[in-house]
């Protein structure tokens, strides 16, 4: 028996520890630590409502937005406002824009190289990396002389001796399975994404002034469209959008998605490993009737048991019933015992880190082990993100979504059971990516077509004055960050923030184990993972960046003051 | 009457600092351009052993915006500046290893390169309690110690290193705390929430370019980024000295690009770039987007809220002053407080732009409310209107 310790887990957002015991070549246990700590949350107490996106959208910059968009609804659930379709579909686009971003960089620059043997790139043939290329999609860039020059650059860089973010990679590992070709391949669309993700983005820069972290508005968005005027969101910026959206559709489609599922064919067998929990919970998202009907959301909203696609629950994020938090084994502690369950709005929060002061090997993981709290949905642990997303708007019927998956599943010629899975995970993310190129496209043709009809408007302008609001309210957001489901609940008194709560996707699933001891996402993963090298714990890698960590997120549940957190109820 | 100008270590301890502080920032200055002789010698001496100096960069408390950023940049493009410019050894947001083998990049290139090697930080320092944030089981505060202390150079990236940023907004409950404060040499501070893509890359290149650092500020900020406030390169700047002002989101002066000054914008005393390298490829910035400026370069800018309510008053009314001479004292208006805002550098100018104003009242529906304000302000003769300038 040996006990690996993964301490940075790398090519993550934020601070994360993994501790895994390995018997017999196989992963028998193992426990998950966030290590590192803001408390955005005591922070924004006191503070104007209206500036709490931009606090909480600096939660996170890989998943920036998400954050502003979940306070800001939150807000205007708690003043009681909706805001304009073209702000809606502003923000829709917003988001899908983040998502596309968010999942290419996450599985070119995030999770690639857990698949891809750099090294083994390096002897590949060029003219076959040339014709495979060309069989694969009708990308541009695929002559013998693009992929031989890269190959001639990547030597150099290597003969330099100086290997700068790939010194002491796994390369060479018996876990990887790829040809050559394909390795060279992989890396020259690595460079290519790493160019192009930069102009995606530029879509927040348009609406939002900058990325990372563009503006958001409560009660709208910021920006005004002014067919008249060269000062504001015209006829040439929302050519600029539309190309942009061009260009996301064409590297999703032939790059992308290709590489993936090429990739996919040579790891089969991870899509029977890295399972884990058998629940999945998604808020949904994309509004298409207003953000109070989900029942119009392109991402459906519900949770999954067991894996029965055959029942999808209805969620709840007021039902006291439903989401409560734990902080058994977390850096925290409760007035009625730490084995206590509090929904957010009764949720405490007082700190209690009893870990070992650094410098140290191991944490004691029978006791406190993490910065994260464990979120339970009715006492069950649920995974979030993009396939908890696909399935819960799978098995609601989405036809969108069933397209999609049915035809990567036919692809690669393996049963929905396969989603299940390490491989699965990384599946979804793309096949989602494919629909948020996809819904850009349409939210964007919907924006042209108000202005067209004459509408302009972008704010709700009647609820701007906190003199206007009730001397108490308050409001919950939720939303899904690329991540999974996010929520942010305020309470609003006297026009400045008495309470504000996150629940966050990286709290779900990277969380310690419960009271009862069961596990969360990231711990229950990794049971049964197959260890080739103890030292060279690259499977471990492969399926904790299936979820994408995003850390900073889950870890900002601090009060030192141990305040007790009011009950609130949503409107 | 003639407005005293705050001495530099005045505008600091209006900000919050300390006299400590103060004396730390003579020394930053100091130190940065005894550089050039000594460690800074050393770098430029590494350059020409190696194709490439090693970096490393390390993460605190942050949120990945400055790395996202980073990779935003669009020249150079991050592509050549890990294969041809930098040897980006260790950085956990790129890096292919994990564990012990990421430890090892990190450490190895920090033993072999002993003075020779860039510290680039990203995220403050939990002060608070080591257990607030540890990497690999050691304290980020140990961490950083050991990192620094080889270093050639110390790069802070962004609000959260310079300045402490969101986590050190009141009542600051790790205690966040902004590297300079916890290591004794020179850090060259890069601020911004997060710091624009070309501007890092700019820094970082600056040396290789011209093998010198780039000139700092009081602060440790580039002059070449920091020294103009965003207020005084803005494009709308016209319509603040014209007086016409965006009232609400989405009336018509805001579809017309008037001035954010009204809505909140804190582009008169933020000193960034943002307005002439603007963000994303040099696209847009808040201003041009329709959202004032939050401030997010500068000390403290989250307590200098709520962002939404105008400011009363800002020192230094003339596009010719710079982040020596001024400083960034800010506060926030009273209701009401515009009436006393002082709208323009001095009296001569004041005089032309009311001239224009008048002139302007039956070109633009406006002008009569910014006009109100100019004519209370002058009425109100706040003594700011004739000094800034020198």
């Amino acid at each position: 028996m040996a006990r690996i310790v993964v301490d940075p887990i790398t090519r993550i957002e934020g601070h994360l520890r993994i501790e895994a015991v390995v018997e017999g070549g196989k992963i028998t246990d193992a426990f998950s630590s966030g290590t590192m700590v803001r408390g955005i949350e005591k922070i924004l107490r006191g503070r104007d409502p209206r500036d709490a996106w931009a606090f909480t959208e600096r939660v996170c910059g890989v998943c920036t937005t998400v954050h502003a968009l979940a306070s800001v609804r939150a807000v205007e659930d708690a003043i009681k406002i909706s805001v304009p379709k073209n702000a809606e579909l502003v923000r829709n686009i917003m988001f899908c824009a983040q998502y596309v971003h968010d999942h290419v960089v996450h599985f070119y620059h995030l999770h690639a190289l857990d698949w891809v043997d750099v090294v083994s790139a390096l002897s590949a043939d060029p003219q076959a990396t040339s014709d495979l290329a060309k069989s694969l999609s009708n990308y541009s860039k695929t002559s013998v002389g693009y992929f031989s020059d890269l190959q001639k650059r990547l030597k150099s860089f290597v003969d330099s001796g100086q290997l700068g973010i790939f010194a002491n990679g796994y390369w060479g590992h018996s876990a990887f399975k790829l040809p050559k070709e394909v390795n060279l391949l992989a890396v020259a669309h690595y460079l290519e994404a790493l160019e192009w993700q930069k102009e995606i983005v530029k879509i927040h820069a348009i609406f939002g002034g900058k990325n990372p972290h563009p503006n958001y508005l409560v009660g709208g968005v910021p920006c005004s469209f002014n067919l008249e005027e060269v000062n504001a969101i015209n006829t040439e910026k929302l050519n600029l959008v539309g190309k942009i959206i061009k260009d996301a559709m064409n590297f999703v489609e032939q790059v992308y998605l290709p590489d993936l599922l090429a990739i996919a064919g040579f790891y089969k067998d991870w899509a029977a490993i890295g399972g884990g929990l058998p629940n999945y919970l998604a808020y949904g998202d994309l509004p298409t009737k207003g953000y109070g009907f989900p029942d119009g959301f392109k991402l459906q909203r519900g949770a999954i048991l067991n894996r029965d696609l055959s029942k999808v629950y209805e969620v709840n994020g007021a039902d006291e019933n439903e989401i409560k938090e734990y902080v058994a084994h977390s850096w925290y502690k409760y007035e009625a015992g730490d084995t206590a369950g509090l929904h957010p709005w009764k949720g405490e929060t007082e700190f209690n880190f009893t870990g070992p002061q650094p410098p140290f090997e191991n944490l004691n993981t029978d006791g406190k082990y993490s910065w994260l709290k464990t979120p339970r949905w009715k006492e069950n642990p649920m995974e979030v993100g993009p396939l908890a997303r696909m399935l819960v708007s799978y098995a609601k019927g989405s036809q969108e979504v069933k397209e999609v998956v049915d035809e990567a599943l036919k692809k690669l010629d393996v049963p929905v059971t396969a989603l299940f899975s390490t491989l699965g995970r990384t599946a979804a993310r793309g096949l989602e990516t494919k629909l948020a190129a996809r819904w850009l496209k349409e939210f964007y043709d919907e924006l042209i077509g108000n202005l067209k009809a004459g509408d302009t408007n972008t704010f709700t302008r009647d609820k701007w004055e906190p003199t206007s609001w009730p001397a108490e309210c308050e409001g919950v957001g939720l939303t899904e960050a690329p991540r999974g489901a996010l929520a942010h609940w305020i309470r609003i008194k006297d026009r400045k923030i008495d309470n504000y709560q996150l629940v966050v996707p990286s709290t779900w699933n990277a969380s310690p184990r419960d009271p009862a001891g069961k596990r969360s996402a990231y711990e229950e993963s990794l049971i049964g993972t197959p260890v080739a090298k103890e030292e060279e714990p690259l499977e471990i890698i492969r399926t904790i960046h299936s979820f994408d960590p995003c850390l900073a997120c889950a870890v900002h549940l601090y009060d030192p003051d141990g305040n007790h957190i009011r009950r609130i109820t949503v409107s | 009457m003639k407005k005293k100008i705050p001495s530099i270590e005045q505008s600091m301890q209006a900000k919050g600092y300390s006299r400590r502080d103060f004396l730390y920032f003579c020394g930053v200055a100091a130190a940065a351009a005894g550089l050039s002789t000594t460690s800074l010698g050393q770098v430029v001496k590494a350059f020409e052993t190696k194709p490439r100096p090693p970096v490393v960069w390390l993460h605190f408390q942050e949120c990945t915006c400055c790395s996202e950023s980073f990779i935003r940049s669009t020249h150079p493009i991050v592509a050549d500046i890990i294969f041809d410019t930098l040897s980006l050894d260790y950085t956990e947001t790129l890096m292919a290893p994990a564990g012990h083998q990421a430890e090892k990049s990190r450490d190895d290139t920090i033993k072999n390169n002993q003075g020779k090697y860039i510290l680039l930080v990203e995220g403050s320092v939990p002060l608070g309690n080591p257990g607030f944030c540890m990497i690999g089981g050691k304290s980020a505060e140990q961490i950083l110690k050991d990192a620094a202390a080889g270093a050639a150079a110390v790069v802070a990236w962004g609000s959260c290193a310079s300045h402490g940023c969101v986590q050190s907004a009141k009542p600051n409950p790790t205690q966040a705390t902004p590297i300079h404060k916890i290591i004794g040499k020179p850090v060259i501070n890069v601020p911004g929430c997060p710091p624009i893509a070309e501007v890092m890359t700019a820094i970082v290149t600056h040396v290789l370019l011209f093998g010198k650092i780039p000139e700092l500020d009081s602060q440790g900020r580039p002059k070449e980024f920091y020294s103009r406030r965003v207020h005084d390169t803005c494009y709308r700047r016209p319509y603040y000295d014209a007086g016409l002002f965006v009232e609400s989101w989405d009336d018509d002066a805001a579809r017309k690009g008037y001035c954010l000054y009204k809505m909140g914008c804190r582009g008169p005393v933020t000193y960034n770039a943002c307005a002439v390298t603007k963000w994303n490829g040099n696209l847009s910035y808040p201003i041009q987007s329709g959202h004032g400026c939050i401030g997010c370069s500068e000390a403290g800018f989250w307590d200098n809220g709520p962002f939404y309510q105008h400011l009363g008053a800002f020192p230094g009314f003339g596009i010719e002053s710079t982040a020596d001479k001024v400083g960034t004292v800010a506060t926030v208006a009273t209701v009401g407080g515009i009436a006393l805002h002082a709208i323009t550098s001095n009296i001569r100018k004041q005089k032309l732009i009311r001239e224009n104003m008048e002139e302007s009242v039956t070109v633009h529906p406006f002008k009569g409310e910014g006009g109100a304000d100019v004519e209370a302000a002058e009425a109100a003769k706040p003594e700011e209107t004739k000094g800034g300038d020198e």
